[in-house]
């Protein structure tokens, strides 16, 4: 299976005042298309920063990324825009949906940013799919928490990605929210073949995946591949 | 996919549909917000539709009312009576004609017994030939040319309560009113402040006895001609013929030239203070589009993380601001058609005709345009921020940049140096001449810079000195003015410009009302007699000290005209193209005194005063003012070759006086030393001062009987004049500076509004920790209050400057401050801040935290 993500050397330094500040520091990994994997650990050890490095939102400071066979340095912002775009799909703990458009608008942007047109009926199709089919026009703020993350899972998926990052998915949610989509998360990801990347501080969440990467002090500590029952149960 | 394989970015167009429907769907919730934003620009641009399509009808209605603005083909007029070759020439020129005498002279009022000096008219023929002279009632005017009687100007017979029918004497002749001038061809209302008319037939001319030695008279003829082509080079022929008799001859073509080019300067006036008043409005755009843009951050970072290109991003919201400015540029145009219909009202008194209403669709035009464009211009410098905006904001709320120092961002400063340009272009294009448009562009940015840098300097003084030992509440709202995204600059700059405009026009109108005012004490002269023939001196100088008043000075005047200047003929300097002396000074007859010692008005700057000469002298001393010898490129050893009563003599220039002008007492351009003119032909004027307007009237009244060739003007005739005018120009520039208010107004409502769902945040969390209702009201409020008071005091304290570099520099006259009526303008802008403010904060305070969130959220 080839490698979807390939992580090299990577670390990041930030400026604060006058001092440089390591949050990640020599990472290296690589991830095989289709597969899971979740990166853990504690909070400051870099998890965030691993994921927006991966997703092409930020630029290393040194080493690089190589997502889909591309690598991210030698690109651009807006070539990384065009990649992301193109190959990826985000869900974020805050669920960040635009305000501003209805779910089923919400749900389309990615597709209509490609250029296709006609995507309502896919866009209709996904909600329905995460269980939101009466609630196509509504707003954000009109619907509940576990509902937004629902939205932001059908966009997520709107555009085929080859790989998901998620980004602390459940971390909003209360419990019982919190495992319906857990369990949607996964079974789009297994329909799909879709490679999924979480991040989280949840390792109930975490040990459904195939592989725990554990980062402490912006360095991997521990690189997990496990024999998930959840996973080979829904084999 | 491999490694090497290039991305190929798809090529983005602003013509994208899908930019214009996401702009569309992105600006929901927020439309009444960016409405309120453009509505900064709604009242700039109504005032540069409105004054623009006004210029042009105005334009249009000069050309087609150009005659009557002469309300002749051709005017001749002269200083001195026609001679019988030039009535003989008239006379062969053919045509329809008319002739009219005007002069100074005072005006008795049998009804009442007042007195007041006005202008008589005395008129033969049917002028004017264009045009009509409008009366009330309308057949007065026809009356008028068949039986005589007088028409007086409207606004004299409204202040002295004449009506139709009373008697109103003028020198030895009474005449019946026969009607009320409304309006007369060629004459703005601002004019007639100065100079109210009244015609009288020109046949009762003589019996009034008005015209004597040393009398102020014009005489004027007006021809309309069959054929009036011919006009043109008629007038260049006459006026060289005559021209040393300084006959002036105007064609309606010339009088519509200087007509145009009078308006042209008010209109290029208001065009640019309405233009301040969109800059002021277009800075408030780009404010409110700044926090908005912070507003949009988290948008605009997921649309960055599903593959949202940094100039999609960009479009979509450049997209929003020039909707903005395009809708803002329609209704500003709607309202400035509807603002042009209500002009001719503010401009009555400095208009001479109707101005009949056109659209100007070119004015709309143009108006729609430079809204879009300047809108555009400053909303750029805050959108073009969103090129920075990381898609790693979408998973982190906030991050440190990893950038090594701030670099020079090349595309802002283009922006900067664009909109200077364009500043620039404008300026250039309204003024009649480039460096005064460099000159406006640069006095626009030191304006703006002197209140920018004073209103941070306001804001660095409250932080530096920060009060720490105030209550809570006070020091609460005093560091909202600090908080995030706060507008605290911008608001201090639109407010404070409208206070320092109309502080500015407060002060100098009242240093300017002060120093007529101020005459009035420390027994200063008040009342000024002139016109008086030699053999009546004796007798008013009795008449005055007979009603106990002080004879203060008694100056004798004798009339002269320049001969030759340095050796050089006036005709000769008039021909000369390269000669800088200004026509008037060369021509005009000079009215000179004579004594043997200086005035308190006068000092010698250079050169020596001569009290007296011997009259046998071959050259005569003399004493020129400052701003004449100026003028007349002359100084301290020059000679002038006068002719006094066509007698020339030769003069040197012994001394240079520096004169104030300001005071309420005869001062002269050129004055002899005793010895040399006492045997010229002279009048005199009496200087005297009444100690109450009562006794001035008294005195008027019994010169007016007795001697009615004497005119009289008293100090409050000066001080209602001056008044008027000041009020009448004054409403007009309060009327332009309205605009630049209430666009404060609007970029304060904006702000306000803007920074709502944060107060709403911050009030939530104080209610949530214990406070009062009223402690948050009292919070806003004082915030509010702050604001108005800092943006008030830093227009003011900017007005004071601008007010006395204006009255030092300009008017001459000292400054002084009353500070009653600026602590009510400050007050004012404090006020109305605050009742903006807490209008748009209704509700914050009041309602239960939860349901606040829920709403606004």
């Amino acid at each position: 299976m080839s490698s979807i993500l390939k992580v090299e050397s990577l670390s990041k330094v930030y400026r604060s005042g006058e001092r440089d500040l390591t949050v990640l520091n020599d990472v290296s990994f690589d991830i095989e298309e289709g597969r899971s994997c979740a990166i853990v650990g504690p909070s400051g050890s870099g998890k965030t920063t691993l994921l927006g490095l991966c997703a092409g939102l930020d630029r290393s400071s040194s080493g690089r990324v190589i997502l889909n066979g591309v690598d991210l340095k030698e690109m651009d912002e807006d070539a990384r825009s065009h990649v992301r775009n193109q190959y990826v799909g985000f869900v974020f703990q805050n669920f960040q949906l635009i305000p501003t458009l209805t779910a089923l608008e919400n749900v389309m942007v990615p597709m209509e940013l490609r250029g296709v047109r006609n995507i309502h009926n896919r866009a209709e199709e996904l909600l329905r799919r995460v269980g939101l089919g009466d609630r196509l026009d509504h707003y954000p703020i009109q619907l509940s928490g576990g509902e937004q993350q629902r939205v932001s899972l059908a966009r997520a998926f709107i555009n085929e990605p080859k790989i998901l990052f998620a980004d602390e998915p459940t971390g909003n949610l209360d419990t019982e929210t919190s495992e319906k989509i857990s369990s949607l998360i996964f079974e789009l990801n297994r329909d799909a073949g879709t490679t999924l990347v979480l991040v989280t501080h949840d390792m109930d969440l975490a040990r459904q995946t195939e592989r725990i990467i554990r980062l402490k002090g912006g360095k991997v500590v521990n690189d997990d591949f496990q024999t998930n029952p959840v996973l080979q149960e829904a084999k | 996919m491999n490694q090497n394989t290039p991305i190929e970015k798809p090529k983005v167009s602003i013509f994208d549909p899908w930019l214009w429907k996401m702009a569309w769907r992105d600006s929901r919730t927020h439309r009444g917000r960016l409405m309120l934003f453009m509505s900064s620009i709604v009242l700039g641009i109504a005032a540069l539709v409105a004054i623009s399509s006004f210029g042009e009808s105005l334009e249009n209605a000069i050309d087609d009312q150009a005659k009557s603005l002469l309300g002749a083909d051709l005017e001749i007029r002269t200083r001195n009576p026609f001679t019988e070759t030039q009535i003989a020439l008239f006379d062969s020129l053919g045509g329809e004609q008319a002739r009219e005498t005007s002069f100074g002279s005072m005006a008795y009022f049998t009804s009442n017994a007042q007195t007041r000096l006005v202008q008589v008219r005395a008129l033969e023929g049917r002028y004017p030939f264009y045009g009509e002279i409008e009366t009330t009632p309308a057949a007065a005017i026809e009356e008028f040319h068949t039986s005589g009687g007088a028409l007086v100007d409207q606004g004299l017979m409204l202040q002295y309560q004449l009506t139709i029918g009373d008697s109103i004497r003028l020198g030895e002749k009474s005449f019946a009113i026969r009607g009320k001038l409304d309006k007369v061809p060629g004459a703005a209302g601002a004019g007639m402040v100065v100079a109210p008319r009244v015609y009288i037939p020109f046949a009762d001319l003589e019996s009034t006895g008005l015209i004597r030695f040393g009398s102020r008279v014009f005489y004027r003829k007006y021809f309309k001609f069959a054929d009036n082509s011919g006009t043109e080079a008629l007038a260049e022929r006459l006026e060289k013929e005559y021209r040393e008799e300084r006959l002036r001859a105007v064609t309606s073509e010339e009088r519509r030239e200087s007509f145009g080019e009078a308006m042209g300067n008010l209109y290029r006036f208001l065009n640019l203070v309405a233009f301040i008043a969109l800059l002021l409005g277009s800075i408030g755009v780009a404010s409110a589009i700044h926090v908005y843009v912070k507003q949009k951050l988290s948008t605009i970072a997921v649309l960055r993380c599903v593959g949202c290109s940094i100039r999609q991003t960009f479009y979509i919201y450049l997209i929003q601001a020039a909707a903005m400015g395009i809708i803002g540029s329609i209704v500003g145009a709607i309202l400035g058609v509807a603002i042009e219909l209500y002009l001719p009202a503010v401009l009555k008194d400095f208009l001479v005709f109707d101005v009949e209403f056109t659209i100007s669709f070119s004015a709309i035009l143009k108006g729609l345009l430079l809204g879009l464009g300047i809108t555009l211009l400053f909303a750029l410098l805050p959108l073009i921020a969103i090129r920075k905006i990381s898609p790693l904001l979408a998973i982190r709320a906030s991050f440190e940049s990893t950038d090594d120092g701030e670099e020079i961002d090349t595309l802002r400063w283009s922006l900067y140096g664009l909109i200077a340009l364009v500043i620039t272009l404008f300026a250039i294009n309204q003024m009649e001449h480039w460096t005064q448009g460099i000159l406006f562009a640069l006095g626009l940015a030191v304006a703006f810079g002197l209140l920018a840098g004073l209103a941070k300097l306001l804001m660095y003084a409250i932080k530096r000195f920060f009060p720490r030992s105030w209550g809570y509440i006070w020091r609460q709202s005093l560091a909202n003015l600090y908080r995030p995204n706060n507008q605290t600059l911008v608001l201090m700059l639109s407010l404070g410009l409208g206070t320092l405009l109309i502080s500015n026009l407060f002060l100098t109108q009242e240093n300017l009302l002060e120093q007529v005012n101020a005459t009035d004490s420390n027994n200063q002269p008040n009342l000024i007699l002139f016109d008086i023939q030699e053999d009546q001196r004796e007798a008013i100088t009795e008449l005055i000290t007979e009603q106990d008043m002080p004879v203060l000075q008694t100056v004798p005047i004798v009339t002269l005209r320049l001969q030759d200047i340095k050796e050089r003929a006036v005709a000769e300097i008039r021909d000369d193209t390269t000669s800088d002396i200004p026509d008037w000074a060369l021509m005009r007859e000079y009215r000179v005194t004579y004594r043997d010692s200086l005035h308190d008005t006068e000092e010698v700057i250079r050169g020596e005063w001569v009290p007296e000469v011997d009259p046998m002298a071959d050259t005569i001393a003399v004493s020129l003012e400052e701003g004449i010898a100026r003028n007349l490129t002359v100084d301290v050893g020059d000679v002038l070759t006068i002719d006094v009563q066509g007698v020339p003599f030769i003069t040197k220039i012994t001394s240079i006086r520096k004169v104030d002008w300001q005071r309420v007492q005869p001062n002269f351009f050129m004055v002899f030393p005793k010895g040399i003119m006492e045997e010229a032909p002279q009048i005199h004027v009496l200087v005297t001062r009444a100690s109450n307007p009562e006794k001035s009237a008294q005195l008027q009244r019994a010169v007016v009987e007795s001697f009615p060739n004497v005119s009289a003007i008293d100090l409050g005739l000066v001080l209602k004049t001056v008044e008027s005018i000041l009020d009448k120009i004054s409403f007009v520039i309060r009327f332009m500076a309205m605009f630049s208010i209430f666009t404060g107004i609007t970029v304060l409502a904006a702000a306000v509004i803007t920074t709502r769902f944060q107060r709403i945040q911050e009030s939530v969390l104080l209610r949530t920790l214990g406070a009062r209702r009223q402690q948050v009201s009292r919070i806003i409020a004082l915030e509010y209050v702050y604001l108005g008071g800092l943006a008030g005091l830093t227009g003011i304290l900017l007005s004071l400057a601008s007010a006395w570099a204006i009255s030092v520099f300009a008017f001459r006259i000292d400054f002084q401050v009353s500070l009653l009526p600026i602590l009510a303008i400050w007050i004012g802008v404090v006020l109305l801040t605050l009742l903006l403010g807490m209008l748009n904060s209704r509700g914050i305070a009041t309602r239960p935290p939860l349901e606040i969130l829920r709403t606004e959220a």
